[in-house]
């Protein structure tokens, strides 16, 4: 695949690799919803070029659910949650919320919400979005 | 003017050695545009305000990263992200300021990718001049902000000539006030400069916001031992806590003995286009209690000589509020 030299990340995603999953809201970071991961720290895909990542390891939310199907415990814990409303959000929310869970396995409420302070949610669903990240980070039941 | 999904055609240098990113930069001078986290780059380029033919991706160079104890201090390469910063255990115990600063930059995904150099050297946010209008600072001769009907909220309060624009940058008071040092390197060597003569208005050079010219790289920032684990102060106000820049930012730095303030730093983000420095508030304090009432014996020391657009007087008591704050040691 030939990547250009000025080509976004999420334009590589979504057009050359058909993985429409991370969507562009705003397409120049002040959204979050084409938060992806690269070598686990969360990103804005619209703001990265690919020359940029081409030796990390870039996981998008396709990449979150297990082989056999069984989805993400973050994934999970959003839909027990009710977290999305419109969802069109809600993958870059999923993709900020496994990035924290993975440098801190169970966050405070309020670390929590700094952490997840760079996905705008244009319904308002951030509580509901944090109860799935405290959820999935087993801290409510 | 039309907004824009694709970045413009150009090309891309990703060099690894600091020597060959300068010999690029100096090759193209006008026409290359560094890279760091490229977090204020890519919007120019995408709303086509601003063109390069190049860009030069530093993020490559190992040189510029890391984090080392130097023998006056610390030395911080130009490449460290923000992230780092406030979470790097010998900023948060000497240099809190420094971490806290860093820390209320943005969002978490730009923090984890922007870096100290570029949150120092990013260009204003005037929104007229961000959506490409000839304005001065753009090498026109207009200011579309300071007119009758312009919308200048956010603008300078001091210092203004022609651009009304305010340095958007958390982490340069705090730099400032640090008394850091910032190495940059070009063709003809290298040179370190003094954070505080680093930034420069418009009264200076209206179409630059640092002495950076095409060919120089800011490849590291040292912090002297001088205010090491020092009395910091450290408050940015901005309409919503992630993405905003300061409205009024202050990074106060204070030695203080016994309750005394001995010495002190005491600069405020986003009142002009450099960060700015309070002598008078830190000729006022010198040797006074560090307490309520000698916060409350400023009045509008620092907000005094302001010189506010149609839109932005509340940035006077803003400011001397936040200074009272910094003063008193509490919110």
């Amino acid at each position: 695949m030939d990547v250009a030299p000025q080509e976004t990340l999420a334009h590589t995603l979504r057009y050359k690799l058909g993985l429409t999953g991370t969507k562009l809201g705003c397409n120049r970071g002040e959204c979050g919803a084409c938060t992806v991961l690269a070598d686990d720290v969360n990103i804005y895909a619209c703001s990265t070029l690919t020359h940029e990542v081409k030796n990390r390891a870039v996981v998008t939310v396709e990449g979150l659910r297990a082989a056999d199907g069984t989805l993400h415990p973050v994934q999970a814990a959003f839909i027990e949650e009710l977290s999305p409303a419109c969802g069109f959000c809600t993958a870059g929310q999923v993709m900020s919320a496994v990035a924290l869970l993975k440098a801190n396995p169970r966050p405070t409420r309020e670390e929590a919400r700094l952490a997840m302070s760079g996905n705008v949610c244009r319904c308002g669903a951030y509580d509901h979005y944090l109860n799935g990240v405290m959820r999935a980070s087993g801290q409510l039941s | 003017m039309s907004s824009h999904d694709n970045m413009p055609e150009m090309s891309l240098y990703q060099p690894v050695q600091v020597e060959d990113a300068i010999g690029i930069a100096t090759e193209l001078a006008g026409r290359g545009w560094l890279v760091g986290g490229g977090q204020d780059t890519y919007g120019w380029l995408k709303d086509r305000a601003k063109t390069a033919d190049a860009l030069i991706d530093l993020k490559g160079i190992e040189s510029m990263r890391g984090i080392k104890e130097t023998a006056d201090g610390i030395e911080i390469g130009a490449l460290v992200t923000l992230t780092e910063i406030t979470r790097d255990p010998i900023i948060k115990e000497r240099y809190s300021l420094l971490a806290q600063a860093a820390g209320r930059v943005a969002s978490p995904q730009i923090r984890n990718v922007g870096t100290l150099a570029g949150n120092v050297s990013q260009d204003v946010r005037c929104w007229y001049y961000r959506r490409g209008l000839n304005c001065y600072r753009a090498g026109g001769n207009l200011c579309y902000a300071d007119t009758p009907e312009g919308m200048n909220r956010e603008h300078a309060i001091f210092n203004a000539s022609r651009c009304v624009a305010v340095t958007p940058s958390d982490t340069g008071p705090a730099l400032v006030a640090l008394e850091a040092q910032m190495v940059i390197q070009n063709a003809s060597g290298q040179r370190v400069v003094p954070a505080e003569d680093f930034f420069i208005g418009p009264n200076l050079d209206i179409r630059h916001t640092t002495i950076l010219r095409p060919g120089d790289i800011l490849t590291a920032v040292r912090i002297p031992a001088k205010w090491a684990n020092a009395t910091f102060y450290f408050e940015k106000v901005a309409d919503r806590n992630a993405w905003d820049f300061a409205l009024v930012s202050i990074s106060a730095a204070m030695r203080v003995n016994n309750g005394v303030i001995e010495d002190s730093r005491i600069m405020v983000g986003a009142v002009q286009a450099t960060p700015r420095r309070l002598t008078s508030v830190e000729q006022a304090i010198r040797g006074k209690p560090r307490n309520e009432s000698t916060a409350n014996s400023l009045g509008n020391l620092a907000s005094s000589d302001a010189n506010p657009l149609n839109y932005n007087h509340f940035k006077m008591p803003l400011m001397d509020n936040l200074v009272k704050r910094a003063v008193r040691g509490q919110a």
